[in-house]
């Protein structure tokens, strides 16, 4: 879904540090079972169970049957046999699933470096001393509550009427021509607008951050004849390293499931040169092919696993922020 | 009686914590020479602000040009004259009051089911940690946040289909579903910080479980509340991934499928295309000028609370 929902993810770090803590709360209670416990209020599994079940049935019954077809032959209806790993290894050596993942990842690391420096330096701008600093940090956030598809639209016009225009003007030959129409610059429109779209929950992040820095770090720099500069490369940057960082893995996996603002912009083309991961796994629902895109989205899970696997342990080194 | 205690208490506390609760951080930068502002940093800060500005210009004043006018193709030209047409020609084109009709009843059902079931599964979990099965039910329902939806899509699909939810009601469950995770990390986090005195108060009262709850966690619960809805409401109303490809009737769809849905149908008339997407985005941004500081401040928790 949308960018702040996961930004939640890298706390989970922190919380399974308290987890194993255990806080005990018990509340008032006369009533105890064998080992001497408070007996649990049965009203506390009508708070949670329902939950769980809906839950469940939303997305872990999903979840598991998806793995489960994806060691078949199953078209998406109609009978369906074992097959083992065949799906895993054809998707392999399938050139479009490949071509997919390489413009997913090349994006998603594009953009990423691109949002974190550019949210970086408007978050130092942000937190220097300036006037209206509210209305502007106002402004910067307004992207994040805009519909990633519905802006994409609006950059998709400016992409193939207002930018050409300006480039013939200017006399630019390749800003002449839509560059949602070049195979070789579309992905960058779509870089342009997912940063549009995603720099200011980044910016919020590095504020906090760099809210957090004590102004006696800066006083001293200051003594010690600090630059401007110097500062902000030997104190600012050290010191929000592990915003960096979480900033970094979050956005990475954000962009990896890119798809409403490609919908928007160029549909995968020109051609399937902008065709992502996730657009690829629903060509398994009107193409037939159901359990061989599911076994492409088993290897995409394990992938986000992973990098959130390396998030919790990154996170919970990091556990001083 | 009990529950006029609860609800006493209730109110002491809301007040103490709205007092404590949000910690502004003590900015001091006390430096010699640093205490002038920083214009070069402003007209930077100000040319970046253009470009946020500029794709939201070009859409208002899009929307209020004449069909001649728009396609023309000088996006940034002002409109002359004003020209309401364009939102008349989407109302009726798109079927706007039926697609918005929906897209608010799904967001509404996402906030409201979010922040009850969030809470109460929150409330569960904390009050009975010391219980392997709370335990592990936090842990389980925080897996989801590692899951994209990318990843169940075609299962998610295919079960919508059979059970008779490819519709609005099934994307809800799954907006609700999806938004569960981060929810519950925010509420159990802040739950922690309520002493458990203050609920034995109404316990002894002879306050039940749902008594203390409804009346005195639930109130304390309101700003988290307010953050959790907000994320809800921006995630549910602007969501197409999941609408496009979970309701099955067009007809039913939420704003931001039928912008997609009507692309072709817009063809040049750039000043409805332009006003059916203003109508799709400007109930968020509403919402968003009146929360700003719940948004704000959601995003540094969601992200370093822990």
């Amino acid at each position: 879904m949308s960018t702040p929902v996961t930004t939640a993810a890298a706390s989970a770090g922190a919380l399974v540090d308290e987890a194993e803590h255990g806080k005990v709360d018990h509340l008032a209670g006369t009533r105890h079972d064998r080992r001497g416990r408070t007996r649990v209020d049965p009203i506390y599994y009508w708070f949670l169970v329902p939950t769980l079940v809906i839950f469940t049935l939303a997305i872990t019954v999903p979840a598991v049957l998806g793995i489960f077809y994806s060691f078949t032959n199953f078209i998406g209806f109609g009978d369906w046999e074992f097959i083992g790993f065949t799906n895993y290894v054809a998707a392999f050596s399938d050139p479009a699933i490949l071509a997919s993942y390489g413009f997913t990842f090349g994006f998603a690391i594009v953009t990423v470096l691109l949002v974190n420096v550019i949210a970086f330096l408007l978050a130092v701008g942000l937190t220097a001393k300036i006037r209206l600093k509210a209305g502007l940090r106002a402004v910067f956030v307004i992207p994040m509550v805009i519909s990633g598809i519905v802006i994409a639209y609006v950059f998709n016009f400016l992409f193939s009427n207002s930018v050409p225009a300006l480039g013939s003007s200017l006399g630019i030959p390749w800003l002449s021509e839509s560059i949602l129409a070049n195979p070789d610059l579309a992905w960058l429109s779509i870089v342009i607008v997912t940063a549009w779209q995603t720099i200011p929950a980044t910016l919020l992040i590095y504020i906090a951050g760099l809210l957090s820095i004590p102004g006696e770090v800066y006083e001293a720099a200051d003594i010690d004849g600090a630059g401007a500069m110097r500062r902000l490369w030997s104190v600012t940057l050290p010191l929000v390293s592990g915003y960096v960082v979480i900033n970094m893995i979050l956005g990475f996996k954000n962009y990896l499931n890119v798809y409403d603002v490609i919908i928007g912009l160029t549909n995968g083309g020109p051609g399937t040169s902008t065709r992502s991961i996730a657009m690829t796994i629903f060509t398994g629902f009107t193409g037939g092919d159901y359990a061989y895109q599911m076994a492409n989205a088993t290897m995409f899970f394990i992938i986000a696993v992973a990098i959130s696997v390396l998030q919790l342990r990154i996170t919970r080194g990091k556990a001083a922020i | 009686m009990t529950q006029t205690a609860a609800k006493r208490t209730a109110a002491s506390v809301r007040q103490a914590t709205a007092r404590n609760g949000a910690p502004t951080p003590a900015r001091r930068r006390g430096k010699v020479g640093q205490e002038k502002t920083s214009w070069t940093t402003m007209v930077i800060l100000f040319l970046c602000a253009i470009t946020v500005i500029l794709p939201l210009y070009v859409t208002i004043s899009m929307s209020l040009k004449s069909t001649s006018q728009a396609v023309d193709g000088n996006a940034f030209s002002l409109p002359a004259p004003i020209d309401f047409s364009g939102f008349a020609q989407a109302w009726e084109l798109t079927n706007f009051p039926v697609a918005f009709t929906i897209s608010l009843l799904v967001t509404a059902g996402t906030v409201v089911g979010t922040v009850i079931l969030a809470s109460l599964a929150s409330y569960a979990i904390v009050r009975n940690w010391d219980r392997r099965f709370f335990r592990w039910s936090f842990f389980y329902l925080l897996a989801a946040m590692f899951l994209p939806f990318p990843v169940v899509a075609l299962p998610q699909i295919q079960l919508t289909g059979l059970t008779g939810l490819a519709n609005p009601a099934g994307v809800t469950i799954l907006h609700i579903m999806f938004q569960l995770s981060f929810s519950i990390l925010l509420f159990t986090a802040f739950l922690r910080s309520i002493p458990l005195e203050l609920e034995e108060s109404a316990r002894i009262d002879g306050a039940t479980t749902w008594q203390t709850f409804r009346q005195l966690i639930f109130p304390l619960l309101a700003p988290m509340s307010a953050t959790v809805a907000i994320f809800a409401f921006l995630a549910s109303w602007n969501d197409f991934m999941m609408p496009s490809l979970i309701i099955a009737d067009s007809a039913q769809q939420t704003l931001p499928v039928v912008q997609s849905i009507f692309q072709t149908q817009f063809s040049n008339n750039y000043n409805v295309s332009f006003a059916s997407y203003l109508m799709a985005m400007a109930p968020a941004i509403v919402v968003y000028l009146f929360t700003q500081r719940w948004v704000m401040e959601g995003v540094t928790q969601g992200a370093v609370k822990g």
